[in-house]
């Protein structure tokens, strides 16, 4: 039974982030709040169903020729090496914090969306 | 004239040039540090990099918001790799949660990718907005 229900809380964050909102980010709220998952793991399986998502995206965007690599990898190493040194700090920190971080994260970026909103249509 | 003063007309010659090479890696370091930052968000939160790594792109390297977007993902994708591998070390793994959520997020992709063609963008960024802001305050408290 609950192979359904994260295969549906996985659906309904594809969605919106197949339109564009945050990538997988929406993944996470989705199985800790509805389906009770534990911060730590929910953020887990964010990441590693974020990779093929990620490369049906790459190829459909190689394709139409949107992909530019100039200065690219200036960016990816030095966010790979924090990523290592985010994904300890996470590790060390108990799951109610690391919710409630979390949680100001995704408050910081509905305000920035709503700050960038355009009233008119 | 002394050999110095032929050095000083040479480097005073070729100032632009050196200022132009300091600008150059100024703006290879600013893009090294909002990668940094990337990094460290998507590491701590297990996702949201993307959401970062597009202004870096838009406002330093000077991308135009669908590339930014495009090749946002091509930043992001190794960094998740990275620190998923960081999260199943440190014993944060669950096969029960991570095969089902990964097949329903593609199937919801495809489907949101195909949607996208079809809402307006002023819907989907009050959508976008509406849940965060739920999502953030129910985690927060």
């Amino acid at each position: 039974m609950s192979f359904y229900l994260y295969l549906l809380a996985g659906f309904g964050a594809g969605l919106l982030g197949g339109m564009g909102m945050g990538g997988g980010t929406l993944l996470i709220p989705v199985l800790t709040i509805f389906l009770g998952v534990e911060q730590h793991i929910a953020q887990a399986a964010n990441l590693v169903a974020f990779l093929p998502m990620a490369a049906f995206s790459l190829s459909a965007h190689k394709k139409s020729g949107l992909l530019r690599t100039d200065g690219v990898l200036s960016v990816v190493i030095p966010a790979a090496v924090t990523s290592i040194a985010g994904g300890l700090i996470a590790s060390l920190l108990p799951a109610m914090i690391l919710r409630r971080f979390f949680g100001l994260f995704l408050l910081f970026l509905a305000f920035r969306g709503a700050a960038k909103l355009k009233l008119t249509p | 004239m002394s050999k110095l003063s032929k050095k000083f007309i040479i480097f005073a010659a070729n100032a632009k040039t050196y200022f132009k090479m300091v600008k150059v890696n100024s703006k290879r370091l600013k893009s090294a540090l909002a990668g940094g930052l990337t990094g460290a968000v998507n590491g701590l939160f297990g996702g949201g990099g993307g959401m970062v790594a597009v202004p870096i792109l838009k406002n330093m390297l000077g991308y135009d918001d669908k590339q930014a977007h495009a090749t946002a993902i091509l930043i992001i994708a190794p960094v998740c790799a990275v620190s998923a591998i960081v999260y199943i070390l440190s014993g944060y793994f669950s096969w029960q949660v991570i095969i089902p959520a990964s097949l329903g997020t593609v199937a919801g992709g495809l489907a949101g990718a195909a949607l996208l063609q079809k809402l307006p963008e002023f819907i989907i960024n009050i959508t976008f907005i509406v849940v965060m802001f739920a999502a953030g305050l129910r985690m927060l408290f």
